[in-house]
């Protein structure tokens, strides 16, 4: 389906990645925003703060991030497409609801504007060492996804996707900005309504009494009903079986989790996404994301003035991570350079998917500021001496 | 013991089988979901079942009808009531129900939880959501203890109780919670106990029909872990206890009302106040900002 007009600020403007972000929520159709206030986030609310009650919704600022993110939750299993917004340590205090929303397969978004870590470390700074945490903060198993602009307009683009993918695999989408692309201003360019594809809350078509809540489709993923019509079922964070009923045995937890897991593994090939440039003749491959891709761009220009053929793999979908790519590239020959501002994080999945044939070398840095492009140029070279 | 067939039975003028297989709870309780997991006289069941009659008295439709649970004892509400039923996470369930209400204000909103999960580890939800008036009733079961995980102490504990982690009593103040639902905004506010099953449905059925943030305390016995820690006697006890030792005082101030080990308990209905909702103070306040260009949000 389109867009809904109401949300869709058609034309082209100039504002950084929150405010981006934020429109490009209200373009998704998300009528639901709860949040904490936490730089360097705060933009996305504030905006959507002022918007919303124009375009028909509600914000509220909870008393803090454990509300802001089961809230939402509330929010959509009553009919709303929901996000919340929040940094580093927010994003800690989150990760229960991750959980709840994994296992009760609640489509929602959760915003993560990267700041240096840990703890209360770079409030006005950026990080990217959130990464893991996106994935795996939460306990038990599970599989997200997670996206990472570059740009305000992918801020804007790629929130709308996000939302579309939390529809349609039904779990929690991680958007993984960070300081500076939330904060960089550029220009971003809204199309009209009927541009914008919108992947509709997937509702049964059943009737009360012969819908299963919890019974996948061929998809793995399993139709929603929303409270208040007249299906009277129960969703719990427990495991649960095809009635949505507690069933702790087990048979059902690994007919719950493997399925949990699947429905995103399975159809992994059908969420990645990622850029690729100049690597066909590349001996070096640079795979990086979010604000470190634009900075890795000018070292790969420089790298190539010294001679060395680089490309590079710029990660649009983190999570499901695209193994088989990296797989591929590694069997080709093409050592790799993992920039990213964290101490290694992608760089071990890298590095996993590259089994050993080729040498990977880590770009990283404790956040803080972007990477010096001589520094990613360095480890460029390095990676090609030492490629088999 | 002679098996009577059907025919002998109705010929005897006994309903048949098919008649009395009804129970009178069927259309409100998951009878799939039966025997539950509450104790024997555990005062979880008698409030379920007071729940139940409220409904039937304000006829409330039971498809607009959202139960949201947290964890424990208590938080097991949710799976047992054949309505909309949410169990979320250990304290959340207020939040949760904020996000439902707030999305389709039609909904009737309902968090039936613990002590524990309510004021403990979900305080800091409450206070807001009460002090924002958001339109809900909030039934806090309260038994003294963490009695799922096996009765630890809790904040509602009162002073010298005997639990697995107070062996040698507990020292802590504990809260007064008709005191704390009423400084921070409750709208109502109402303590019974589970010997009180008239008082505690009337003071549901106000409290549903009372728009706003209404909060009802039950003290009820848990014999398995805490009357038995105290020596207490079995549930029977402690409510010959509670009709000996509870006093109706409507007009008791809630600062008053604080629960001592052995001493009387003070209950009633605390709170009857009005104040606009969330909702309607959003509106309002909108409408006076924005003009026309705000259409009054309805979910």
């Amino acid at each position: 389906m389109k867009a809904d007009p109401k949300g869709v600020l058609t034309g082209s403007h100039f504002f950084d990645g929150d405010h981006a972000c934020c429109e490009g929520a209200l373009a998704a159709g998300c009528r639901f925003v709860a949040g904490y206030p936490i730089t360097p986030s705060t933009e996305v609310v504030e905006r959507f703060s002022r918007r919303i009650p124009l375009v028909g919704g509600i914000f509220i600022q909870m008393e803090d991030e454990l509300a802001s993110s089961i809230a939402i939750q509330g929010a959509v299993w009553a009919g709303k497409k929901a996000m919340t917004v929040t940094s580093g340590p927010g994003f800690s205090l989150m990760m229960e609801h991750i959980g709840l929303a994994a296992i009760t397969e609640t489509p929602c978004v959760f915003v993560d504007v990267q700041r240096g870590g840990p703890s209360t470390g770079l409030p006005t700074l950026p990080g990217q060492a959130d990464m893991m945490q996106a994935r795996w903060g939460s306990h038990g198993d599970y599989e997200i996804i997670a996206l990472a602009p570059n740009s305000p307009q992918e801020c804007f683009n790629l929130t709308i996707d996000a939302f579309n993918l939390s529809e349609q695999y039904r779990v929690p989408v991680m958007f993984m900005m960070d300081e500076c692309v939330g904060h960089m201003m550029e220009r971003v360019v809204i199309p009209a309504a009927d541009r914008i594809e919108i992947y509709p809350r997937r509702y049964t078509k059943l009737p009360p009494g012969e819908y299963l809540p919890f019974k996948p489709g061929e998809d793995l993923v399993p139709d929603m009903f929303k409270a208040g019509d007249g299906y009277r079922l129960h969703v719990t964070g427990l495991t649960h079986d095809y009635q949505g009923y507690p069933n702790m045995t087990p048979e059902v937890q690994e007919q719950l989790v493997h399925r949990l897991v699947n429905k995103i593994r399975l159809n992994a090939e059908k969420i990645w996404r990622f850029e690729e440039i100049d690597v066909a003749d590349a001996d070096v491959v640079v795979v990086s994301y979010g604000i470190t891709s634009r900075v890795a761009i000018d070292a790969i220009s420089l790298a190539r003035q010294q001679g060395i053929k680089v490309g590079m793999l710029r990660l649009i979908v983190v999570w499901p991570f695209p193994e088989e790519r990296i797989r591929e590239l590694a069997v080709q020959g093409k050592a790799m350079v993992v920039a990213e501002m964290n101490y290694g994080q992608i760089f071990y999945e890298v590095d996993r998917c590259a089994r050993g044939k080729v040498p990977v070398v880590l770009a990283g840095h404790g956040g803080g500021t972007v990477h010096n492009i001589e520094d990613i140029a360095q480890r460029i070279a390095e990676a090609y001496q030492c490629r088999s | 013991m002679s098996v009577m067939n059907e025919l002998e039975k109705a010929a005897l003028g006994h309903p048949k089988v098919s008649d009395i297989s009804k129970h009178p709870m069927d259309d409100f309780m998951r009878m799939d979901r039966m025997p539950h997991i509450w104790c024997p006289s555990c005062g979880i069941g008698v409030s379920v079942n007071c729940f139940a009659k409220a409904l039937e008295k304000c006829q409330i439709p039971l498809d607009q009808l959202v139960v949201v649970s947290g964890i424990g004892c208590s938080g097991r509400v949710a799976g047992y009531v054949k309505v909309d039923s949410f169990h979320t996470t250990h304290g959340r369930p207020i939040p949760f129900a904020a996000g439902m209400k707030l999305a389709n204000p039609k909904l009737k909103v309902v968090v039936f939880s613990g002590d524990g999960d309510i004021v403990a580890i979900g305080g800091n939800h409450f206070i807001n959501a009460a002090r924002r008036n958001i339109d809900m009733t909030v039934i806090c079961i309260n038994n003294f203890n963490y009695a799922m995980t096996g009765g630890q102490v809790a904040a509602t504990t009162p002073e010298g109780a005997i639990l697995p982690t107070s062996p040698y009593g507990n020292f802590e103040t504990p809260f007064n919670l008709p005191f704390l639902a009423e400084s921070v905004g409750a709208v109502y506010v109402a303590r019974w106990t589970s010997l009180h099953i008239y008082n505690q449905t009337q003071s549901m059925v106000e409290a549903l029909k009372k728009p706003g943030f209404s909060f009802i305390e039950i003290v009820a016995p848990c014999p398995t872990i805490f009357e038995r820690q105290q020596k207490f006697g079995d549930g029977l006890d402690r409510l010959r206890w509670y009709c000996d030792n509870s006093e109706i005082n409507h007009s008791a101030k809630t600062k008053d009302v604080d629960i001592k080990l052995r001493d009387k308990i003070i209950v009633g209905k605390f709170v009857d106040i009005e104040r606009p909702t969330y909702l309607d103070a959003m509106n309002t306040h909108f409408k006076k900002r924005l003009g026309d260009k705000y259409q009054p949000y309805e979910g």
